[in-house]
């Protein structure tokens, strides 16, 4: 039974170094894991593709660097399919750390499909406000985002012409690490009834999803896993699914060190109550 | 060049801030007061930016909007919380605050949260299907956790009993949200040694 002991007393820098190397093998390797779509994500796939063209949806970056190995991959591909399928995204940004990445993805994306800034998509940038915000959307856009993000007239563009509110919406889609996503379903989906779909970090998805079970969202992306669901409902596999063959091994090893760990706490539990008793 | 520069920092205060995992060190500090003093500067140039000189400043002196000076003159009373000889001042603004935060929040939270959810825990128990078993377990699930967070008697009998089952609903969902968190700080170390791999040992190697 020594080895539980040692095992319970391991350096903590061997559990890293391990995880490494399941991260990194993966990557290299790149085996060919299943990733198969969940009803949440493919819910969101299927709302999307059955939009008539030239329908708007509104984009909401609510994340930051923090998340963006988890939300970037699934913003490129749902930008892939809005151009692809003729639809216009409009992006706000409500974390203000989070407007470069959006704007970085969105720029990536448009130029890859050819579409035009202001005729096929348009970003207005970061607005403080929150809850006014939101509330304010659904009386007239225009009172929040007179400008986009470069500071230009957003009446100056096309696709704002027949944009007021989110009846102009088909779709809101919320990109969100912390908790604004409440807000867009208190507020938006509450009392605007505006359709919302939440694609959520992982840390925070578990929490919504009672949300998509009272349908006051259409459908859940949660996590890298629910972007390289996305991706391959897409079919342009990409970051996401790259990294799931790592996150699949890792979290093997966590369930094994999980074990491991609880057998070498009882073990040691156990000898502790025996020589207690002598 | 701006793109490679731009590489070779990120990839540097990557390993800095990595290098933690070994044992706390100067690089490590670095990284830490960096991101901290980056971050601080970026939050205040949005705020002045996009908060400040457009819905206050800009508005007063080009178009002459000068109500705003009374939101304005509330906002400026909340810094006086550092000097406390005046500090009472500072609660106009948050009774004010408060006040529209209260006001949107009752009306939010039923509509938003409580009816609908309400609703969905309404749901049919006929039939001998999966939808109906799934029905019920939500049903159950709800009523057992509710009677864990009642605490008005003690839990005993058929309290405590459905007290306990209640309290495994929350373990199971605790368990749910610890394998979540699992896979998000995963999520984020994939990030970045993907970055590592193949933006910036790709770009030493031409790749």
């Amino acid at each position: 039974m020594k080895i539980f002991e040692k095992l319970a007393h391991i350096d903590r820098r061997y559990i890293y170094i391990l995880i490494a190397v399941v991260v990194i093998v993966p990557l290299l390797m790149k085996p060919n894991l299943p990733i198969i779509p969940t009803k949440p994500v493919e819910d969101i796939y299927n709302y999307v593709e059955n939009l008539p063209q030239g329908s708007n949806i509104l984009i909401s970056i609510d994340y930051d660097a923090a998340s963006m190995p988890e939300q970037q991959p699934f913003l490129e591909a749902l930008l892939r399919q809005c151009f692809r399928n003729k639809l216009k995204p409009v992006m706000i940004v409500q974390w203000q750390l989070g407007a470069p990445l959006g704007t970085q993805g969105l720029e990536k994306i448009a130029k890859e499909c050819n579409a035009v800034y202001g005729v096929d998509y348009i970003n207005l940038g970061y607005r403080p406000g929150y809850v006014a915000q939101m509330v304010g959307i659904g009386r007239e856009i225009r009172d929040y985002f007179s400008v986009d993000y470069k500071n230009v007239s957003v009446d100056s563009f096309p696709i704002m012409k027949n944009i007021h509110n989110y009846n102009d919406f088909e779709l809101l889609v919320g990109l969100e690490a912390g908790s604004t996503y409440l807000l867009w379903v208190e507020y938006a989906g509450g009392r605007f009834k505006q359709k919302i779909a939440l694609a959520l970090n992982a840390v925070s998805a578990p929490d919504a999803y009672y949300f998509y079970q009272s349908k006051q969202i259409i459908g859940l992306v949660g996590g890298m896993k629910g972007s390289a669901e996305y991706e391959v409902l897409e079919k342009r596999p990409d970051l996401a699914v790259a990294g799931m063959a790592s996150q699949s091994y890792s979290h093997i090893l966590i369930i094994l060190f999980i074990i491991f760990g609880n057998i070498a706490f009882f073990v040691e539990k156990n000898r502790k109550r025996k020589e207690g008793g002598k | 060049m701006a793109t490679t520069i731009g590489i070779w920092i990120a990839a540097g205060l990557t390993l800095f801030i990595y290098s933690f995992l070994y044992k706390d060190n100067p690089f490590y500090k670095f990284a830490e007061h960096l991101y901290v003093g980056i971050t601080a500067g970026y939050w205040l140039i949005y705020t002045w930016a996009y908060t400040i000189q457009p819905m206050l400043l800009d508005p007063i002196i080009k178009n002459k909007e000068f109500i705003l000076i009374i939101p304005a003159f509330f906002g400026l009373i909340m810094l006086t919380r550092w000097f406390p000889s005046i500090s009472w001042l500072s609660r106009w603004s948050i009774a004010f605050t408060v006040g529209i935060g209260a006001g949107l929040g009752v009306t939010g939270s039923i509509q938003g949260f409580i009816l609908p959810q309400l609703r969905s825990t309404i749901l049919p128990l006929t039939g001998f299907d999966f939808a109906t078993f799934n029905n019920l377990l939500i049903i159950f699930g709800v009523i057992t956790t509710l009677v864990y967070f009642y605490f008005s008697k003690e839990h005993k009998g058929l309290l405590g009993h459905g007290a306990k089952i209640g309290m495994t609903f929350i373990m199971i969902a605790f368990g749910a949200s610890f394998g979540y968190t699992v896979m998000a700080r995963i999520s984020l170390l994939i990030g970045r040694i993907y970055f590592l791999m193949f933006d910036w040992i790709g770009m030493l190697f031409g790749k």
